[in-house]
């Protein structure tokens, strides 16, 4: 029996490494400074995803400014105030939503800002990464919170403490650690989105620093590349992922890294 | 004898279930008076409707005075805060909080705003600290974790928090009951060195410590008081036969 259970714990394992071995003997020969600088250029002439990585990182940054807030001051709702029918509705809609493919949001969003808009961008992407984090925020800072002993909330409750306080600083500082990986892995979580982008911030072949125009990403550009005719294309869109798979690892390293125990 | 503490007609329900009945008691000033009984006798929700802990549980019900310095707790209007201020408590398992030691003592203090300054504030803590006779373990690790103390010493990091706000009764509900016997005749001394400057209420379910610590001991069984009398009489010549029969462990 343990034999099996740790053959399939070494399988799961494997996947990953395999996976991130493959991508990294793909990709690791078109990587260079170029690539990571420069903006595409016709097949044949090199060029790189510059405008795809700064259009990822404001994409994501847009949806965290967004969604992390909300998600994080509704999680705290969920667990501290949010016994009650509409804690109940809310807490239905959230896992809802977590459930709900990430291009149907793509869609609502087409339909709510695109359209309107007339044109695909920046702002679009982002909203839509931004709805598809609040959930996840949601029911993982609600989780983290009700971790916190009950015996600590009584503790500073006895103290004189009232509630909001108890809640502002102990229950948030005691969870804060469990809150922020949530934050940081929804981040790793949309960074790796694509379907939602694909209509929304469509993609750019120029640095755009505008949330109003259509705004290049890394994994737009990835779906791109790889659908492409070319061999050298193919080799690009390989380059491209190592790096998104890279930041995906180094975020979550990093939350590894920031949630050590300190006390 | 001065009361501090007056209780009367007390009824406390959890939903539709009477967990306590009537209970009248005079709790008087700067005495240790211990609460005794079987489990599930309700003598810890009585020691938490002192400082109306029971708020928290949304299906508790309490009706009756409880009259502290003269002021019924639950009249409307009553500021919780300020009672919970003046009301300190001690639970039964320690639960510090995830701070450095020195900022475990200084939260009360620094939420009720009552020092002066910086140094007031940590002459504040240092005194709290020596009153739970825990300073000469702690003054030279203040600013590390309160989770690396042993049990015993997060127990008594929590009765010197309690006592840093300044209260003028402390309510121990099985402050010693998870700890080893050496932790707990530190408590137990501790206890009675406190009384000198505060009124304590203590719930044990350990009848020696009753006897070694309280001046006056209540015996409660299913939500009602039975005797309460000096713990002397109380463990000589006990009123009440089942009382008799519990302290000489005929049950219970």
């Amino acid at each position: 029996m343990t034999t099996l259970t740790a053959l399939c714990a070494t399988f799961a394992t494997a996947v990953l490494l395999i996976i991130i071995g493959y991508i990294a003997y793909q990709g690791i020969s078109s990587l260079s400074i170029e690539f990571i600088t420069d903006t595409p250029k016709p097949v044949g002439e090199g060029g790189g995803i510059g405008n795809a990585i700064a259009g990822s990182a404001m994409m994501t940054a847009l949806a965290s400014l967004i969604g992390l807030p909300i998600g994080i001051a509704a999680g705290v709702y969920l667990a501290e105030f949010g016994k009650n029918w509409f804690g109940n509705i809310v807490r239905f809609v959230a896992d809802t939503l977590i459930g709900v493919p990430s291009i149907i949001i793509g869609i609502f969003i087409y339909t709510a800002i695109v359209m309107p808009m007339g044109r695909q961008s920046g702002l679009a992407g982002g909203l839509a990464l931004a709805i598809i984090m609040i959930p996840i925020v949601t029911r993982t800072t609600e989780e983290m919170i009700n971790l916190v002993p009950h015996s600590m909330r009584e503790g500073a409750l006895a103290l004189g403490a009232p509630q909001w306080r108890v809640s502002w600083n102990i229950v948030l500082p005691a969870a804060a650690s469990g809150i922020a990986t949530g934050a940081m892995l929804s981040i790793a979580r949309i960074t790796g989105e694509t379907a939602p982008l694909l209509f929304t911030a469509l993609n750019s072949r120029f640095y755009n620093f505008f949330y109003d125009q259509p705004m290049s990403s890394l994994t737009v550009q990835i779906y791109n590349f790889a659908t492409g005719p070319f061999e050298v294309e193919h080799a690009m869109a390989w380059a491209a992922t190592l790096l998104l798979v890279g930041l995906i690892l180094f975020i979550n390293i990093v939350v590894r890294f920031l949630t050590r125990k300190k006390y | 004898m001065e009361s501090k503490i007056s209780i009367s007609d007390l009824n406390f329900f959890y939903g539709k279930e009477q967990a306590l009945f009537d209970i009248a008691l005079e709790i008087p000033h700067r005495e240790v008076v211990a609460f005794i009984g079987p489990s599930g006798c309700g003598k810890s929700t009585f020691l938490r409707t002192l400082n109306r802990m029971n708020d928290t549980i949304p299906i508790a019900k309490v009706s009756g005075t409880v009259m502290i310095d003269g002021e019924n707790i639950y009249a409307p209007g009553t500021d919780v805060v300020a009672l919970r201020r003046k009301v300190g408590m001690v639970f039964q398992k320690s639960n510090p909080f995830p701070k450095s030691i020195f900022e475990n003592v200084a939260y009360g203090i620094r939420i009720n705003n009552i020092h002066s300054s910086k140094t007031d504030l940590s002459n504040r803590v240092e005194k709290a600290l020596r009153d739970a006779a825990l300073w000469d373990e702690v003054k030279d690790r203040l600013t590390t974790s309160a989770f690396g103390l042993s049990g015993g010493q997060q127990q008594r990091l929590c009765i010197a928090r309690a006592l840093a706000v300044q209260p003028e009764v402390i309510l121990m509900d099985e402050p010693a009951s998870a700890l080893d016997p050496i932790a707990t005749q530190k408590i137990e001394e501790l206890v009675v060195e406190l009384k000198r400057q505060y009124t304590i209420v203590i719930v044990t379910h350990n009848m020696q410590q009753a006897a070694r610590v309280s001046d006056r001991t209540a015996f409660f069984m299913l939500g009602k008081l039975i005797e309460y009398n000096p713990t002397q009489k109380m463990f000589q010549n006990p009123d009440e036969k089942l009382t008799e029969d519990y302290i000489t462990g005929r049950f219970g």
